[in-house]
């Protein structure tokens, strides 16, 4: 079976965003980037299901400019096969890149697309559902656990009540959430060898997709700052205040 | 302006987030109507026509939505979606797995999460975990939106007086079928719809020490949350997790015990109206937050704290 992963550049998990100065973004110049943590834990899965012998390849695609191609390289090493870019000017919306994965896995007819659940940068969780809509393919979302068996993948979902399991027919789309698995760490040796595998560039218009944009930046602001309280020496006066100060006991 | 919101419920009751998601819905201002997709589900219909501001409930009642499975909710949601300017749902996992599917058959964005209404075309939401907050304009003729409850105050849930209404659209599939779920069982209230949380985070050491949480939790009516580091070192369930990747929370006093307050937990709480930190080491962030510190043992301070509440 073969695997199709999407994934996609973000800033660094650790970096602490800056908002700029006139308010027209999050400012990223200079900053460290990083494939996207949820998508991490999606190549890691889909290199457990080749190493478990389940799948037998792993593409790997991402959509964006050039710089992109560190992501896939980096998704390489982790054990992917190949990789594919999908070159545009900037990063699509979750639509736009739903569209584009469509044609996709149209050329690649793969028989699991894994994503993760959402970027931590824009914070969205669209892509993979959308991509499962315009495909009619069947979805698990947020999944903490993933089997494949007998043309069908039961997932594990992480719902706000506790755990869910759906069944779906392949292909399917799954999107993951953080305790599906820990990613490992790509050695050396694998980031060398990572350098020589496959890394196709393709365009939208050779997916004959085309990108629009439907919803426009106006601001971006930095959220209001809580500051610190008071330190209360005791329960005594920690109860105290939570009656008398704060009126919230 | 005509908004349809689609209702999060179990099939017996409404689930709070709905009527925070109404809330969002009068907002934005229009005629609202509500879509109850389940099965046997005529209690949770009845219960929002009462609900304030609501105009006519559309109630599918059918083997085929009773999980709320995405791949048949979204056929139907989308089916009469596109009589309406705005489809809200509250962004629960349930709302976040199918809403997307909506719009994609719809062929417009989702605006995802919304914390404010600016008018009906421009809306607030966070990005970067909360570090930021974007405002954002929707040109779709139809806009498809989930909503963070949290940031809402729910509508009366009594004084309506809206009009039930049986919608026959039945959305089957062959590709997708419910297995079965494990949730959590608890009679404490619902961690996001809680006047008071209390939360644990590595500091509490195992699992088992949660109930000394668990028994303020009791005394105060509270829901009990923990950090994400105490949910991966497996104290408690995943359900429980407050934070950017779990639960986001907004109550009236939230407690956090044993947790140093990673950005990642700041940003499923921050919005609470008063917090509280106990930790015994002064120097953690959490402290930076809080609006009473404590920094003291949590071993001898939640008993002490039991008793004298």
């Amino acid at each position: 079976m073969k695997i199709l992963v999407a994934v996609k550049r973000v800033i660094d998990y650790n970096v602490k965003v800056r908002v700029k100065p006139d308010q027209s973004d999050v400012d990223l110049a200079n900053v460290k980037m990083a494939l996207n943590p949820f998508c991490e834990i999606a190549v890691e899965e889909a290199v457990r299901l080749k190493e478990a012998g389940t799948a037998d390849e792993v593409v790997v695609v991402s959509i964006g400019p050039k710089a992109v191609q560190e992501q896939l390289r980096t998704a390489l090493a982790l054990g992917a096969d190949r990789a594919i870019q999908v070159e545009t000017d900037d990063m699509p919306d979750s639509l736009s890149a739903a569209k584009i994965l469509k044609g996709v896995v149209e050329r690649e007819e793969p028989d699991m697309v894994i994503l993760g659940k959402q970027s931590i940068d824009s914070d969205n969780n669209q892509t993979g559902q959308m991509l499962a809509a315009l495909t009619d393919m069947p979805q698990g979302t947020f999944a903490s656990k993933v089997e494949v068996a007998d043309g069908h993948v039961s997932v594990t979902r992480e719902v706000d009540g506790g755990l869910q399991t759906v069944k779906l027919a392949l292909p399917a789309v799954v999107t993951t959430d953080l305790r599906l698995n820990e990613p490992r760490y790509a050695s050396l040796p694998n980031i060398m060898k990572a350098k020589r595998k496959p890394l196709e560039t393709v365009s939208t218009d050779d997916l004959g997709v085309s990108v629009k944009r439907t919803v426009k930046l106006l601001k971006v602001e930095s959220p209001a700052e809580r500051s610190a309280g008071v330190k209360v020496a005791d329960v005594d006066e920690l109860v105290d205040k939570l009656k008398n100060e704060a009126k919230v006991l | 302006m005509s908004i349809l919101v689609v209702a999060e419920h179990d099939n017996n009751a409404v689930n709070p987030a709905t009527l925070k998601t109404l809330a969002a819905a009068q907002a934005i201002g229009g005629d609202i109507d509500v879509l109850v997709a389940g099965k046997d589900c005529a209690a949770v219909a009845d219960e929002l026509a009462k609900a304030e501001g609501v105009n006519k409930v559309l109630s599918a009642d059918n083997a085929v939505y009773e999980h709320q499975l995405a791949e048949n909710v979204s056929k139907l949601v989308a089916d009469l979606g596109k009589n309406y300017s705005h489809v809200l749902a509250p962004a629960t996992t349930t709302g976040k797995n199918f809403m997307p599917r909506v719009a994609a058959l719809l062929d417009v964005a989702q605006i995802s999460d919304i914390i404010a209404v600016e008018s009906a075309d421009t809306f607030k939401r966070p990005i970067y975990a909360g570090n930021a907050i974007a405002t954002v304009q929707a040109e779709d003729a139809i806009k498809v939106i989930t909503v963070r409850a949290t940031a809402f105050d729910a509508v009366a849930s009594e004084g309506g007086a809206g009009s039930v209404e049986a919608v026959d659209a039945v959305f089957d599939n062959d590709k997708s079928e419910f297995v079965g779920e494990q949730l959590a069982e608890s009679e404490r209230p619902e961690l996001t719809a809680a006047e008071i949380v209390i939360s644990g985070g590595r500091g509490m050491q195992n699992g088992e020490n949660f109930k000394l949480i668990e028994d303020i939790a009791d005394k105060l009516g509270a829901a009990v949350g923990a950090s994400r580091a105490a949910v991966d070192a497996g104290f408690v369930p995943n359900d429980m997790q407050v934070g950017q990747t779990g639960k986001i929370v907004a109550p009236q006093l939230y407690i956090a015990v044993g947790i140093s307050g990673a950005i990642q937990h700041l940003a499923g709480m921050k919005d609470s109206k008063v917090i509280v930190a106990i930790n015994k080491d002064e120097e953690a962030p959490i402290f930076q937050v809080a609006d009473y510190g404590l920094v003291a043992d949590l071993f001898e301070v939640l008993p002490e704290l039991n008793e004298k509440l």
